[in-house]
C-alpha cells in the first residue's frame, strides 16, 4: 500500500505511437495532484482515453515513464497494478451474469477476500453510492442506466483504491441523470478524497467536476493545464478558447460566490390577498406572490392585476424566473444570481434562503457590480 | 408388441450403451472445442483456418468416417472407440464455430472492464467470457448431442451401434421384424428428446440472469420503501 500523502500520478514525456504510425499521445508531461479530481478533456482523437488507460497499463506507453505513488507502473504485473486502481468504464461495463452485489465484490474477491466478507462490504458500498440495498440481488439488466453507473462506481471503490480512473463514465446517460451522477461524484469525493482522473469530451462536465483540467488537442498534445476558473478566464490560445466555448465569460461567473451581490428587499404578497392590497404592495410595478412558507410562486404587475377582481389566485400569476440561494455558506454563484435576474419577468432575480423562502431581489446591475469588486480584489484570475 | 415385451432387458441395455456412445464424445468434444474456439475468437488468422476446416469435417459422411477410424487409430474393428472418436470429431466440428461466435458476442466493454478489474487472461475466460457464452454454447451442445444420438445407429455398420443393432437386425430378419425396427427408432427418438430437454433445462439453470425481467424495475413495486 502507498504511504500516506504521496498519492500522485506523474507522466514523464509519455508517448504512445501505434503500429500504423498514429501518435495518440505526444510526449506528455503531467502531474496529477493527490486527492483531487483531474479532468482530461479534448476533442476525439486527442488521446485523453489513451492517456488514462496508460495509467493502469490497459494501453502500454511507447516511451516515457508513468509513476504512481513514485513507483514506475512497469514494476508490477498489469493485473496486480489494476487491482490497486479503481476503474469506471463508459456504459458501466458491469458483468451481466453477476448480481449487483457480486459485481461490486469483484476486486476484493480477486484480492483474496472471503466471499461473505466481500459481499458485506459490497452492501455498504450500495449505501455509499446512494442505492437501496434491495438492488443488490438484481442483475445489471434490471437496473436503469444511472443505477448501473452508480454500481460501476461502487465496484471501482470496493477495494478502497487510492486512485480512481473514470473513462467518460456519464456520457451514455440522459442529461438529468448525468447531473445527478455528477453531484453524487462531488459529494462522494468530498467524503473520500480519492485521486481521480476523469476523462470526458464535455467541457461543461470538465469545468463542473475538475479541481484541475487538462485540455488536450488532437495528436495528443497538452494545450493547457489549469484550474477551471483560470481556463475560462485565461485560455492560452485560440484552440483552448474555442474549445472552452463562446460563453466562457458567462460561465466563469459560476466560480464566483454571489455573496458580494447586493440583495434588496422585495415586497411579497401572500396568495389569496385581496387584489387591492396587492396593487398597493407593488414596488416598481412588480410584486412577488408567496405561499404560506414564503416560497415564491410567481409575479404580479400593475398590468397583470388590471383585469383581476377579488382575491389573488394562482391563475393570475406571471411565471417567475430561476431562483438562487443567497444563504451563506451554501450561497449560489454570480452565474445563478445573474441568471435569476435575467430570467425574471420583472428584471429582478429572486433570492431565497436554503429553506426556499424569499429573502430579497437581485438585479443584473448588482451582479456586475459584484463582479467588478471581485476583479479589483483579485478574486478573478487575470 | 409381443416382441418388445419379450426384449425389454436387451432394449434397455442397448439404450444405455447408445447414450454412452453418443454422449461421451459430446463431453470430450466440448473440452477440445473450448481452447480451439477461444483461439479462433482471439486471432483472425486462426479463425480463418479453424472455422472452415471444422465445417468441412462435418460434411464427411458418417459411414465413411466410421469405416476409416480403425485405419486411422489402429484400433480393432469392433472397438467402441472407433464410433466415439468419429462422433467427437463431429462434435468439435459443430462446437468450434459455436464457441468462437459465442465468445465474440461477449460485449467488448465487459471484457475490457474485466481486464481493468485485474483479471488475467485465463481467469477472465472462466469467470466472465465462458459464463456469458453459455446460452449460445448450450444451443451448440444440444445440436451436437441430438446429432450424435442419431449417428450412433450408423455405427452398427462397423458392429458398434447401440440401438442401431435392432434396426439392422430387424431389417435383415426374414421376414423383416417391423416391431423390432420401430422399437429401435422410437427409443432413439425418445433418447434424443429427453437429452435435448435435459440440456435445455441445464442451460436455464446455469444462466439465471437471462430470465430476469429486462429493463429497469420501478422502485415502488419490488423495493421495500416506507
Amino acid at each position: 500500500m502507498p504511504t500516506q500523502g504521496v498519492r500522485v500520478i506523474e507522466f514523464q514525456s509519455v508517448t504512445k505511437r501505434y503500429a500504423d504510425g498514429t501518435v495518440a499521445v505526444d510526449s506528455l508531461d503531467l502531474t496529477i495532484d493527490a486527492g483531487r479530481i483531474t479532468v482530461l478533456v479534448g476533442p476525439s482523437g486527442c488521446g485523453k482515453t489513451t492517456s488514462l488507460r496508460m495509467i493502469n497499463r490497459m494501453v502500454e506507453a511507447t516511451s516515457g515513464t508513468i509513476l504512481v505513488n513514485g513507483e514506475d507502473i512497469r514494476a508490477q504485473r498489469p493485473a496486480t497494478l489494476r487491482r490497486g486502481i479503481g476503474y469506471v468504464i463508459q456504459n458501466a461495463g458491469l458483468f451481466p451474469h453477476r448480481t449487483v452485489i457480486d459485481n461490486i465484490a469483484t476486486v476484493p474477491v480477486l484480492l483474496g477476500t472471503k466471499k461473505a466478507a466481500a459481499r458485506r462490504r459490497a452492501e455498504e458500498l450500495l449505501d455509499t453510492v446512494g442505492l437501496p440495498r434491495e438492488l443488490g440481488k438484481r442483475y445489471p439488466a434490471q437496473l436503469s442506466g444511472g443505477q448501473q453507473q452508480r454500481v460501476g462506481v461502487a465496484r471501482a471503490l470496493a477495494a478502497d483504491p487510492p486512485v480512481l480512473l473514470m473513462d467518460e463514465p456519464f456520457s451514455a446517460v440522459d442529461p438529468v441523470v448525468r447531473d445527478d451522477l455528477q453531484e453524487e461524484l462531488l459529494r462522494l469525493q468530498s467524503e473520500l478524497g480519492k485521486t481521480i482522473v476523469f476523462v470526458t469530451h464535455d467541457i461543461d462536465e470538465a469545468i463542473k467536476l475538475g479541481d484541475k483540467v487538462a485540455v488536450l488537442r488532437v495528436g495528443g498534445e497538452l494545450a493547457q493545464y489549469d484550474t477551471p476558473a483560470t481556463l475560462l478566464a485565461k485560455p492560452v490560445d485560440d484552440f483552448v478558447a474555442s474549445f472552452v466555448g463562446r460563453d466562457r465569460g458567462y460561465r466563469a461567473l459560476g466560480f464566483l460566490s454571489a455573496h458580494g451581490a447586493e440583495v434588496v428587499p422585495l415586497s411579497t404578497i401572500p396568495l389569496g390577498s385581496p387584489v387591492d392590497e396587492a396593487r398597493a404592495a407593488l414596488t416598481g410595478g412588480w410584486g412577488v406572490v408567496v405561499d404560506e412558507n414564503q416560497a415564491p410562486l410567481g409575479w404580479v404587475s400593475t398590468s397583470s392585476l388590471s383585469t383581476v377582481e377579488g382575491e389573488l389566485r394562482s391563475a393570475d400569476l406571471v411565471a417567475g424566473g430561476s431562483l438562487y440561494v443567497a444563504d451563506s455558506p451554501k450561497s449560489g454563484s454570480l452565474r445563478t444570481a445573474l441568471d435569476a435576474a435575467l430570467s425574471s419577468p420583472s428584471g429582478v432575480g429572486i433570492a431565497v434562503d436554503s429553506g426556499g423562502a424569499v429573502t430579497g431581489g437581485v438585479t443584473a446591475e448588482s451582479v456586475l457590480k459584484a463582479l467588478d469588486e471581485a476583479r479589483r480584489s483579485g478574486e478573478v484570475p487575470s | 408388441m409381443n416382441w418388445v415385451i419379450d426384449h425389454i432387458p436387451e432394449l434397455l441395455s442397448a439404450a444405455v450403451d447408445h447414450l454412452q456412445l453418443a454422449l461421451l464424445p459430446v463431453v470430450v468434444g466440448l473440452v477440445l472445442s473450448l481452447p480451439l474456439g477461444w483461439v479462433a475468437n482471439r486471432w483472425t488468422v486462426a479463425r480463418a483456418i479453424l472455422v472452415p476446416v471444422s465445417g468441412l469435417l462435418y460434411t464427411i459422411p458418417s459411414l465413411a468416417l466410421f469405416v476409416m477410424m480403425p485405419l486411422l487409430l489402429g484400433t480393432k474393428i469392433l472397438d467402441p472407440i472407433n464410433v466415439q472418436a468419429a462422433l467427437t470429431i463431429y462434435t468439435v466440428a459443430l462446437l468450434v464455430r459455436s464457441i468462437a461466435d459465442a465468445l465474440a458476442a461477449v460485449p467488448d466493454s465487459v471484457v475490457q472492464a474485466a481486464s481493468a478489474m485485474g483479471y488475467r487472461t485465463v481467469g477472465r475466460f472462466f469467470a466472465v467470457e465462458l459464463p456469458l457464452a453459455i446460452p449460445v454454447l448450450v444451443a451448440g451442445v444440444r445440436v451436437a448431442a441430438v446429432s450424435n444420438i442419431s449417428l450412433v445407429a450408423v455405427g452398427q455398420i462397423i458392429g458398434v451401434g447401440g440401438l442401431g443393432y435392432f434396426l439392422l437386425h430387424g431389417a435383415q430378419s426374414s421376414p423383416p421384424n417391423y416391431q423390432e425396427i420401430i422399437a429401435g427408432i422410437a427409443l432413439i427418438v425418445l433418447l434424443a428428446l429427453v437429452v435435448d430437454g435435459l440440456l435445455a433445462l441445464a442451460g436455464r439453470a446455469l444462466t439465471p440472469w437471462t430470465r430476469q425481467q429486462r429493463g429497469p424495475v420501478g422502485r415502488g413495486r419490488s423495493v421495500v420503501s416506507r
